[in-house]
Order: C-alpha cells, then sequence, then structure tokens
C-alpha cells in the first residue's frame, strides 16, 4: 500500500485508518446503502445470499417433493419431472438441495454468530484493557491460530460426537482467532481517540466506555467479519460432513458432496448428484466473500490496497510487527 | 548479529505452542465421555478385556499421573500403540506420511505456478478484461470445497483419460514380472497426479489474488518507474523487479497455509482412496482408534507449528524492514 493513498492524519494525531471522519458508510445504514447503490459486486453476493436464504426458510413449501421419500429410480436423470434427477436413494436432488441450504446456512450463520461473539469479546476486552490481559488473551489467540483446524475439527467431531450443536460449536471455536486480532485493532485505535478520552475525563466508567463508545465504533467491522466467516464456516462444514462426522440424520450440501462419492455417483455417470451441492456451496461462500469485503472496504478504505480482504480461509497474516510484541 | 535474539524469541515461542499442542492433545482425548475404551468399536471384546486394556493404557490412574506418564513417553519418542493391530503409533503413520509428502509437493508446486502466472498476468493488465476474469476465476476456485474439485477431477478427467482414480500404485505390477525402476516411478507418478493437481488447483486461488495484489503494490514503486525510465523491457520489469519482491508475500504465506494444505490433502486423499496421513486419520476415526488419532493429530500440529516457525524466520530474513 502506497503512502501517498493515505489522507492526511487528522488533529487529533490517531492514525488515519479510525479518524472518525465522515467517510460514506461507517455507520452500519450507511454501509447498507452503499451495498445496495454503489457496489455491483455486493449487490450481486447480496442477491444470491437472499435468495439462497429465502429458498432455505421456504424449504417445507417450495421443496417439489419429500426429502426423505424414495420417488423413482436411483439416479434417474433429469426430467420434465425431476428437473436435477435423482440421488442413489431414489429421492429428488433439487428437493435435497433446498433442504440442504438450510442445515448448511444454518451452521454457517450460527457458527459465525458465535465466533463472533468470542472473537469480538476476546478483542474488545484484549484491545480496551491492554497490558496483560492484553498479553494472556493474544497469548491463547496465537495457539488457536496455529492448530491445524480441519485435524482438529476431525478429532472434536470424532470424540465428542456428530451433532449439528457439536458442529457449530466446534466451528466456533477454531475461527474466532482473526476476529478477535481484527476488532483489538481496532479498539486499539478507537481507545486513544479524544472524545473517548474526553469521555473518560468526564467520569465514564469502563462499562459504558465500551457500550456507548467503543462497540458502536467496531460493530460494523463485526458484522462484516461475521459476514466473512459464514464463508468459512460452511466451507468446514462441507469438510466436517464429508469425512462422515456430521448429524447422520441431517441433509447438507456437505453431505450431499459425501453421499455423491459414497453412493457411487462417479461410476453411475449421475452429473447431476455430484455438480450441484458443489455449486451452490462455492456460490453461497463467493456470495458472502463479495459481501463481506465490501463492507469491509467501504469501513476501511485504507484495506482496499491492502490484501487484508483478499484472503479469509486460509491466510494467517504474517508477523508484520513481529518482535513490537 | 542482526536477528539472533529475535531467532530466540521465536524458537522460545515456538517450543512454548509445542508444549501446549501436547498438552492440549492429552486433554482433548481424555474428555472422551465414559472413557476411551467404552467407546472402542469391538463387538466381542469382553468386559475382562476392556479392563485388561485399561490397565495396560493406564486409563484407570489419576489424571496428573497419566499426564506425567505421557509426556514420559512422548519424550522417548514413543507415541503410544494401536488399538487394532498393536503396531506402534509411529509404525502406522511412517508409511502413509512419506506417501503424502511428494504429494503435497507436486500440488504446491503447481499452485505456486499457476498462481504466480495468473497473479502477475492480472497485475500486468490491471483494470481489462484479462484482469476480471482471472481474478474471478481465481475467486471460484478459491470458494469451492476441495473435495468437490476432487469428484469434478475423478468424473471429468480421470474416467475420461484413463487415469487411475484409487490407491497409490497398480495392483497387478510385479505379478508377471519384477518391474524395472522406471516403471515403477512411471505408475506412482499416475497415480500422483490428479490428487496433486487437485490439491494445486484448490489452492492457486489465494496465491493469485496475493501475488495480484502484491504485484500491484510493487508495480507501484519508484523504482519500478525508474526502471521503466530506463526503457528496461516490460518482461524484465515484470519478473526482475516486480516479482522478486512482490514474492515475499507469497512465500511467508505457503508456510502459513501448511494446515490449510493438510486440510486439503486430507480431503482428497479421501476422494482418491489415497494411502496417505488423511485416509489414516480416516480410518482411525471409524475405527475409534484413538491412540493413532491422537499420534496423527499431535504430528500434525508439530508439522504446522514448525511451518509458522519457518514462516516467521523467512520473513525476517526476506525482508530487511522488519525489526527484531
Amino acid at each position: 500500500m502506497t503512502i501517498e493513498a493515505l489522507p492526511p492524519a487528522g488533529p487529533g494525531g490517531g492514525l488515519p485508518a479510525t479518524d472518525p471522519a465522515p467517510v460514506a458508510g461507517t455507520t452500519s445504514r450507511g454501509v447498507l446503502r452503499q451495498l445496495v447503490l454503489g457496489d455491483r459486486q455486493a449487490a450481486f453476493g447480496s442477491l444470491v445470499l437472499a435468495i439462497f436464504i429465502a429458498l432455505a426458510l421456504a424449504a417445507p413449501i417450495i421443496s417439489p417433493y419429500s426429502p426423505r421419500g424414495k420417488v423413482g429410480p436411483v439416479y434417474a436423470p433429469p426430467s420434465s419431472e425431476h428437473l436435477l434427477g435423482l440421488d442413489d436413494g431414489g429421492i429428488d436432488m433439487l428437493t435435497l438441495l433446498i433442504w440442504g441450504a438450510r442445515v448448511s446456512l444454518l451452521v454457517g450463520f450460527a457458527a459465525s454468530l458465535m465466533a463472533m461473539l468470542i472473537g469480538g469479546t476476546v478483542g474488545i476486552l484484549s484491545g480496551y484493557l491492554g497490558g496483560r490481559t492484553d498479553t494472556v488473551l493474544m497469548r491463547i489467540t496465537d495457539y488457536f491460530l496455529v492448530i491445524p483446524d480441519v485435524p482438529l475439527m476431525i478429532v472434536a467431531a470424532a470424540i465428542w460426537g456428530q451433532s449439528l450443536l457439536n458442529i457449530v460449536i466446534i466451528i466456533a471455536v477454531i475461527y474466532w482467532t482473526s476476529t478477535a486480532r481484527l476488532i483489538r485493532a481496532q479498539v486499539k485505535s478507537v481507545r486513544e481517540q479524544v472524545y473517548v478520552k474526553r469521555a473518560r475525563a468526564l467520569g465514564a466508567g469502563n462499562i459504558r466506555l465500551i457500550a456507548k463508545h467503543v462497540l458502536p465504533q467496531v460493530t460494523p467491522l463485526l458484522v462484516a467479519n461475521t459476514v466473512l466467516t459464514v464463508a468459512t464456516a460452511i466451507f468446514a462444514e462441507t469438510y466436517i460432513a464429508f469425512l462422515g462426522l456430521g448429524d447422520p440424520s441431517q441433509i447438507s450440501w456437505g453431505k450431499l458432496i459425501q453421499n455423491s462419492l459414497s453412493g457411487g455417483a462417479i461410476f453411475s455417470d449421475a452429473w447431476w448428484a455430484i455438480v450441484p451441492p458443489g455449486v451452490c456451496v462455492t456460490l453461497v461462500i463467493l456470495a458472502c466473500t463479495m459481501v463481506g469485503q465490501s463492507m469491509e472496504d467501504a469501513l476501511n478504505p485504507r484495506l482496499k490496497v491492502g490484501h487484508l480482504s483478499v484472503h479469509r480461509f486460509r491466510l494467517r497474516r504474517p508477523p508484520l510487527k513481529a518482535g513490537a510484541e | 548479529m542482526r536477528g539472533a535474539d529475535y531467532v530466540v524469541r521465536r524458537t522460545g515461542a515456538a517450543l512454548l505452542t509445542v508444549f501446549v499442542a501436547i498438552t492440549l492433545n492429552f486433554v482433548l482425548f481424555r474428555a472422551v465421555p465414559g472413557s476411551a475404551i467404552t467407546a472402542l468399536r469391538c463387538f466381542h471384546c469382553t468386559k475382562q478385556f476392556k479392563a485388561a486394556l485399561e490397565q495396560e493404557l493406564g486409563l484407570n490412574q489419576s489424571m496428573w499421573q497419566q499426564y506425567t506418564i505421557y509426556l514420559g513417553s512422548l519424550a522417548e519418542g514413543d507415541l503410544g500403540t494401536s488399538f487394532t493391530d498393536h503396531r506402534s503409533v509411529w509404525q502406522n503413520l511412517k508409511e502413509p506420511i512419506m506417501n503424502t509428502l511428494p504429494m503435497l509437493v507436486i500440488a504446491t508446486v503447481i499452485s505456486v505456478v499457476i498462481g504466480v502466472a495468473a497473479g502477475v498476468l492480472s497485475a500486468w493488465r490491471r483494470g481489462t478484461r484479462t484482469d476480471r476474469l482471472n481474478t474471478w476465476t481465481a475467486l471460484s476456485f478459491y470458494a469451492m470445497p476441495t473435495q468437490w474439485i476432487g469428484l469434478m477431477v475423478v468424473f471429468y478427467i480421470a474416467l475420461r483419460f484413463g487415469f487411475p482414480v484409487a490407491g497409490i500404485r497398480d495392483p497387478t505390477l510385479g505379478i508377471l514380472e519384477e518391474p524395472s525402476t522406471w516403471t515403477v516411478i512411471a505408475d506412482r507418478l499416475r497415480h500422483l497426479a490428479l490428487p496433486a493437481l487437485t490439491l494445486g488447483i484448490g489452492l492457486y486461488g489465494e496465491y493469485a489474488l496475493i501475488v495480484r495484489s502484491s504485484m500491484l503494490e510493487t508495480l507501484g514503486e519508484d523504482y519500478v518507474l525508474t526502471a521503466r525510465a530506463k526503457g528496461l523491457k516490460n518482461f524484465n520489469i515484470v519478473w526482475r523487479h516486480g516479482l522478486r519482491n512482490a514474492m515475499l508475500p507469497l512465500v511467508t504465506l505457503i508456510a502459513l497455509s501448511f494446515g490449510y494444505i493438510l486440510a486439503g490433502a486430507i480431503v482428497i486423499e479421501e476422494v482418491f482412496s489415497y494411502p496417505g496421513i488423511g485416509l489414516a486419520v480416516i480410518n482411525a476415526i471409524d475405527q475409534r482408534d484413538y491412540p493413532v488419532l491422537q499420534g496423527a493429530f499431535l504430528l500434525l500440529t508439530f508439522a504446522v507449528i514448525f511451518f509458522n516457525f519457518v514462516a516467521d524466520l523467512l520473513y525476517f530474513k526476506l525482508d530487511p524492514r522488519v525489526t527484531a
């Protein structure tokens, strides 16, 4: 990122990125407006997400067949009655996809909400309190960053059993770390803002300062990060389900991908059982990435040129301030 | 010497992490509801046998005793004994690890080559249709579940072009006559090619995006302008002046994303029935073979910690701006 791209530092001497200057869309509503009107990428992403969420919610009404009932021969090809053909149990693929959206999106949103709660709390405490609390919390965060995520998910799912709730908890416990780091950095700079100092001088307590002054400043970023985590969580769910560690009674896209391998769709030449679930996962992950990235960009123009928002699932950021700890 | 202090501190941190990982590994596997023995899938095991096994594994002792015993045996390099075949865990895992390694290496090479090419092209033609197409392709591949890419590769490439879709070597090889070294190697490569390609495709997207943004930064630097003013050829500007500096984030990223590469390898091995560490883990889960699972998890964690450590050091070595 080039230095010239930065706006001049505000009179408070704070970092430009965190200066509460009226950048378009630093409030939640402003961000939303900008998303829908300004940014084609975000508009497309929101549209895709909205469609899938609507499908998931309306599954019992709109799904043409029962997700458990055999309605025809095994691996019957697509026809006018069954637009996407039948799977290895003779169940309508389109119905399965719609019902799969329910579980996949539920896991995605629930896990990332939980991750946001953990990460947000850790980030705010760490950034606001600083000192020893900060050191301890960041050490813990570092450990979680190093643990190989998928093997841990496998082990945890294998040990604690295969319920949906367990999977949500496991995913959340693994993916809160990047949220915590991001929020911590943000809180650290908000804390030093003049208006926060002024409020403290006027006698505001820690709880009031966090609730009234810090939280509103970091909430939009937290939301953007949550949307990005949804993608990660859905991805993780497909891994867990694929390894046969998902809830066996639930239909999810990950389970459908697994079915196509275990049911031998490949050797039955049944592309309709293999391709659609993966396309759905890819679309939703792309949509979440687009929406989340646009929100991050809108909130923090400095990120635009950086590569922070390009990463998600895999990138653990290099220790930029190695040794500064 | 610059950085001796830094290296020592990083090493200390890495060792501490290893210790925490060992402890976590211990706690995780002792937190099994009931005990590891009751969860064991073994239908004809009698109560007495299970009690004897519990005795043998020391599961009837106090937690603290178990912990010290565990640390002690780890210090001797003993990862435990498999429940299923009574060989040591290391013996069980050695061969799978050796099978997985070449796949990881080839996949990384494939992903870096495609990723760098795509990223550089995108950055050089920034804002054009080529750039957009390239970036979108990269983003899409990055969003695809790895196991699904594997299934697509099997379905659309392997079956149509006659590649093997399971295992690591041709079972008929060596029955009629002793195969020559070249046949063995060629056979091995044929079995390796598609799993490695799948993993490479799954990884390249992120690399391309990183190379692109890092190239864009570099191409905006003054020395690139100087190079252009000197009248250097585009090729020289991009590859010599641009890429060399833009590679820095990529090099560390590769080391840092080792955990992710492993994750991809695990599901891909399941798709291709490739007898690597991933398949070993999956089999261990199926048979509730906790010692093997625990050992594999510990080794994987060590590997990730190690590569994170390497990334730290590389970053420090390659970028003189990082201060100790």
